[in-house]
């Protein structure tokens, strides 16, 4: 099951095309925008709904219940605001960074019909301060969308004001949390922020505000073109459906970005787009499938792995931003998760217990483990340290903490023991 | 109203409760650290997860969760106990266990909660995080290191305080709380983040390693360095007053106490009067005895025609025997406004706070005359603070521009702005004369001057045309006391700037004044302060806490002090020294029981905690008011009276939180 080039959204994905006004438009970009969004709010809502399109940026909830959620009249006390969440900071994630610099302009489209089905008039686009060309290309296309009047008092024709800003984070992780971004916008120091209230009922500024991620945003316009029965017949099921960009790392021939449907086999997006695990694929040690907070998964779960939602929760992980990190058997797996380790100590924001005080206890242990320098009962000790961690916290970065460290125990904890034993052995010796 | 079950039993609570909230009206107990029911809801301790039900497999923290109709909800289940457990581990790995060198040992909730739902063992083997101190002032001691990021104090200092100074730097375990410029937590009511912090974290410098809190005896009292009657916890050992701590009492300071109400207590054990003295022939004053003195008072008041003082700190009955003497000398030469305020004291409605302390919170607009609340009466520039934080109270202020947390619009500083606001048709004049609850709060200085009756009246006419409650916002706890019994000049008697002129024989109960050259002076107080220094005859009586003793704070509301500890040396309960001067000036008191004489001149008194309400009837006398600006209020907020003059702590916050153009940095 592959992508036929005829399904493919992004047509420019990697860039060859111009990400400028004319060029997204030769690729068909606001083509009959008003069109779409005279067909009014619960129209696009049920299309995306029949989609069945999932947010891209982790969680995987459907993206039209999402929209649903907002209130139906807009209280003028309280606008509605949507808020693109492109602060992708995920290790392994890169998908949205093409988005932002080749297809702006689908992104800035998917905006304007997302803010009408919602009744918000403004979008805040949250960028990853490090996407500073982004940044720019993105600033491009919407200073031209501006003067094309796609944007601004009568956008797209539609007779209604829509506006976008843009605001660049300052590097920490956490602003990619939808409730620390919102304290982060508001100029709050970026911490998640306790739910209920859910963002939908008092989100931005205390109004009902939906965030999403780029790719969710980005391929709306083409969903209500093609329609979502066309979108929902890609892929497995209609739970696990459409297109979705992936990005491919590690210890493959050729790093890339890809587009691919819903569902393709971990092992042939490995082999068809990335030119195949360095040294072949027996020479596969394990994948991490969808971003660094996913358990990894060996190399022989990989074999058979499907890569979409319900797929990879079979095996034992998650789709998460569709962000495969492979590696093969060069690689020492328990350093590699002992550096995960330290990442989510480093980004932990220090507002709750759990992960504040969890996350750094699991890098010290992981971090002797890399030379073997601990106990065999340790190995207990931190699985049990992942569940205290795992579900108590305000925000999922507990989580995403907890997760790479026990698929590390689930599939290697012979490695891990091996490891210890040899330390105590060259200790004695 | 939702109706839900925790575990097992069902409850109806308001919309809104949170289901912490509504298992602790079950009595069911939830642990935790960083919910507290006079701040938000910060959520972030994670203590007190409970598992709810219909709802995701995990558990939730149950302080910011709204309780909703057919919740279940288990606060004790094997998923909650370990979830607790896993919280209470994190907790303690990077927390010193110092218990036995730790202020709060005792007295601590994470102490308390460990016991309860710990593991009884550390399963951390790693080196523990170390965070630097933080200079916080004199009152204030850090122990960073055994913080747990609760932000109590945070919350604190910007919800309750009004004073934004402190924050949570950094993140993940390099979080600490600090203050944003390194400077001292410089408002009235830092001390209460010493109550507020769940550890060790924050504790009283002063108090350091004094007393463990099963050593001392806690008696419920009554506050005396402002006219609000914060409830107060005095902390004893022996003879030695250890610390004061707030009681809780919802119509005045809720759980709060201001600075000098905590930190003054030292000043207790200082420059006290524990024995008589008289001044001898060669102008120098000398130890002596009881009888020795209650002669030579005797002998020299007689036949001069005597006059008297209540000070500050005179409690009702030491008031009410002098009084009584005072009558029996035929003398109507008294007052207690000691510091020079004039006002009418025909009506009491003329010099109470109408409204009650609660009643700031009901007030929808505020206009401040001569008054700063922030130093004259801190817990209630909070509650002023909170209403206007909250729900955007309008505050304008006639006087001098004050420093406080919330904002306000400066109607101008004379008595004359009043009859411009009257006049006036935008602005605030047309926000005051639609609301609903209008109060005026006047502080003395609005009656420091030689116009004050015309003020007195003026403001009546505004509280009449605005519809507005007039409140007196008093200073001293003992004048209100005082005024009820009458302890003002009688028909033909002179008042306190008559007495401080023209007087020749006085009698001072603690009123800290200079009496005029020549005058015979009888002492009578706990301080070796102002009064006592030109006095003939000393008199050593007793502190507040060294009595039981009844005050009526600003509103009207009487209180009883109760007594912690025996007076030192030789110095003695207050009215009974007043008894025994009249008997040895042969005019004995009539009776021997205080109280029963209060309660049968002035019932309202002997209700206690009960505010008996005023009749509202004009005060003040017509006359020009005159356009000179009201003074400044009395700055000196860590210096206001004997027993802070006296106290070490407060002569340590005088100098860092020293601020410019006060009276105290002169």
């Amino acid at each position: 099951m592959m992508l036929s080039e005829t399904d493919r959204i992004f047509t420019n994905l990697l860039g060859p095309g111009g990400a400028d006004l004319a060029s997204s438009r030769a690729r068909g970009d606001w083509d009959g925008t008003a069109a779409l969004i005279a067909r009014g709010r619960e129209a696009i809502i049920e299309e995306v709904k029949a989609s069945g399109l999932r947010g891209r940026g982790g969680a995987g909830f459907p993206t039209g219940m999402k929209w649903g959620f907002m209130p139906k009249i807009v209280d003028p006390a309280r606008p509605h605001y949507l808020i693109v969440n492109a602060d992708e900071s995920e290790p392994g994630t890169c998908k949205d960074r093409e988005i932002l610099r080749h297809e702006p302009h689908k992104l800035i489209e998917g905006a304007v019909l997302a803010g009408f089905a919602m009744g918000a008039q403004r979008a805040f686009i949250y960028i990853r301060g490090e996407y500073q060309a982004e940044g720019a290309a993105l600033e491009a296309a919407i200073h031209e969308a501006y003067a094309a009047g796609l944007l601004g008092p009568d956008a797209a024709g539609s007779g209604a004001a829509f506006d976008i800003t843009v605001h660049y984070g300052a590097g920490a992780y956490i602003c990619g949390e939808e409730t620390a971004l919102m304290n982060s916008l508001e100029g709050q120091k970026g911490q998640p922020r306790n739910k209920p209230p859910f963002p939908a009922g008092a989100g931005l500024y205390g109004c009902p505000t939906t965030i999403n991620n780029v790719e969710s945003i980005a391929v709306v316009p083409t969903i209500l073109r093609r329609g979502g029965a066309w979108f929902a017949g890609i892929g497995r099921n209609e739970k696990n459906c459409g297109t979705k960009v992936f990005c491919i790392s590690g210890h493959v021939e050729r790093p890339c970005v890809v587009e691919e449907a819903m569902g393709v086999p971990m092992k042939d997006l490995i082999e068809r787009h990335a030119g195949g695990v360095r040294g072949g694929w027996d020479n596969l040690l394990a994948v991490i499938p969808g971003g660094s907070s996913t358990p990894l998964l060996p190399a022989k779960i990989c074999h058979t792995a499907i890569m979409d939602f319900d797929g990879l929760k079979e095996a034992g992980s998650s789709l998460g931003t569709g962000a495969l990190i492979v590696m093969d058997k060069t690689t020492d797996i328990i350093a590699a998760i002992a550096r995960l380790s330290q990442f989510y100590m480093h980004e932990s924001c220090g507002q709750c217990t759990p992960c504040r005080e969890g996350t750094g206890w699991l890098w010290r242990i992981l971090r002797r483990m890399v030379d073997g320098n601990a106990q065999l009962d340790e190995i207990d000790l931190l699985w049990d340290l992942t569940k205290r961690i795992e579900g108590k916290t305000i925000c999922a970065l507990g989580d995403a903490a907890a997760w790479p460290v026990q698929g590390l125990i689930r599939h290697f904890r012979g490695e891990i023991e091996h490891r210890i034993l040899d330390y105590l052995k060259r200790g004695a010796a | 109203m939702p109706k839900l079950t925790i575990d097992g039993v069902e409850v109806e609570v308001e919309p809104g409760t949170s289901v912490l909230q509504a298992a602790e009206a079950l009595g069911v107990e939830i642990p935790r650290f960083c919910f507290h029911d006079r701040l938000s809801v910060a959520g972030n301790c994670r203590m007190c997860l409970v598992e709810i039900s219909p709802g995701p497999p995990k558990p939730v923290a149950s302080c910011c969760l709204p309780a909703a109709d057919g919740m279940v909800v288990k606060t004790d289940s094997p998923m909650v106990r370990e979830a607790r457990a896993g919280v209470m581990e994190f907790l303690l790995m990077n927390h010193p266990l110092d218990c036995p060198i730790c202020d709060q040992g005792g007295e601590c909730d994470l102490q308390d909660q460990a016991v309860g739902y710990g593991a009884g063992r550390s399963r951390y083997t790693e080196n523990k995080r170390a965070v630097a101190e933080k200079a916080l002032g004199p009152l204030i001691k850090t122990a960073m290191t055994r913080c747990i990021n609760c932000t109590r104090c945070v919350r604190f200092a910007e919800e309750i305080a009004g004073a934004p100074v402190l924050g949570q730097f950094h993140r993940g375990e390099d979080a600490e709380i600090g203050t944003f410029i390194k400077a001292a937590v410089a408002t009235e009511m830092s001390g209460n983040m010493i109550d507020i912090c769940p550890v060790g974290a924050l504790t009283s410098r002063p108090y350091a390693y004094r007393a463990r809190p099963w050593e001392l005896t806690k008696t419920p009292s009554i506050d005396v360095h402002d006219a609000l009657g914060a409830n107060i916890r005095v902390d004893s050992r022996g003879r030695e007053v250890l610390r004061i701590l707030p009681r809780l009492h919802e119509g005045i300071n809720e759980e709060w106490i201001d600075d000098r109400t905590r930190f003054a207590c030292d000043g207790l054990a200082e420059r006290r009067l524990d024995r008589p003295w008289v001044r001898g022939a060669d102008g120098r004053l000398r130890e002596t005895s009881w009888a020795t003195a209650l002669t030579a008072a005797a002998r020299g008041l007689a036949g001069r025609d005597v006059a008297a003082l209540a000070g500050d700190l005179a409690d009702v009955e030491a008031v009410v025997a002098l009084r009584d003497l005072m009558d029996e000398l035929g003398s109507p030469h008294r007052d207690c406004r000691v510091d020079g305020a004039v006002f009418d004291t025909s009506q009491r409605s003329g010099w109470l706070m109408n409204a009650g302390v609660a009643g700031v919170d009901e007030a929808d607009i505020l206009l401040l005359v001569a008054t700063d609340p922030r130093r004259e009466a801190t817990v209630l520039g909070a509650r002023i603070f909170r209403n206007w934080r909250e729900r955007g109270l309008p505050i304008a202020v006639i006087g001098p521009a004050i420093d406080a947390p919330y904002g306000y619009d400066h109607l101008g500083d004379g008595p004359d702005a009043l009859d411009r606001l009257a006049r006036a048709r935008t602005g605030f004049a047309k926000t005051i004369k639609g609301a609903q609850n209008p109060m005026i709060l006047a502080g003395m200085s609005a009656f420091r001057r030689p116009d004050g009756l015309a003020v007195h009246r003026a403001l009546h006419e505004a509280a009449q045309k605005f519809g507005a409650t007039f409140n007196m916002l008093h200073t001293a706890a003992g004048r209100v006391g005082a005024l009820e019994v009458g302890f003002v000049p009688g028909p033909g008697g002179m008042d306190c700037a008559g007495i401080l002129r023209d007087a020749k024989a006085l009698i001072s109960l603690g009123a800290e004044v200079s009496a005029p050259k020549g005058c015979f002076t009888v002492y009578i107080g706990h301080h070796g302060d102002v009064g006592a220094a030109g006095a003939d005859v000393v008199l050593p009586g007793s502190a507040y806490t060294e009595k039981d003793a009844t005050y009526v704070n600003t509103e009207g509301r009487p209180q009883r002090a109760v007594r912690a500890v025996a007076p030192p040396g030789l110095a003695r309960e207050d009215w009974t020294i007043v008894r025994d001067l009249a008997a040895a000036l042969g005019k004995p008191l009539s009776y021997n029981d205080i109280s029963a004489r209060i309660e049968a001149a002035w019932p309202h008194l002997a209700r206690w905690d009960t505010v008996e309400p005023a009749p509202w009837g004009p005060f003040g006398t017509a006359g020009p008011v005159d356009r000179v600006p009201f003074a400044a209020p009395k700055d000196a907020y860590y210096h206001a009276n004997a027993i802070c003059r006296a106290s070490p702590t407060m002569a340590r916050c005088v100098v860092a939180f020293r601020a410019p153009n006060s009276e105290e940095a002169a």
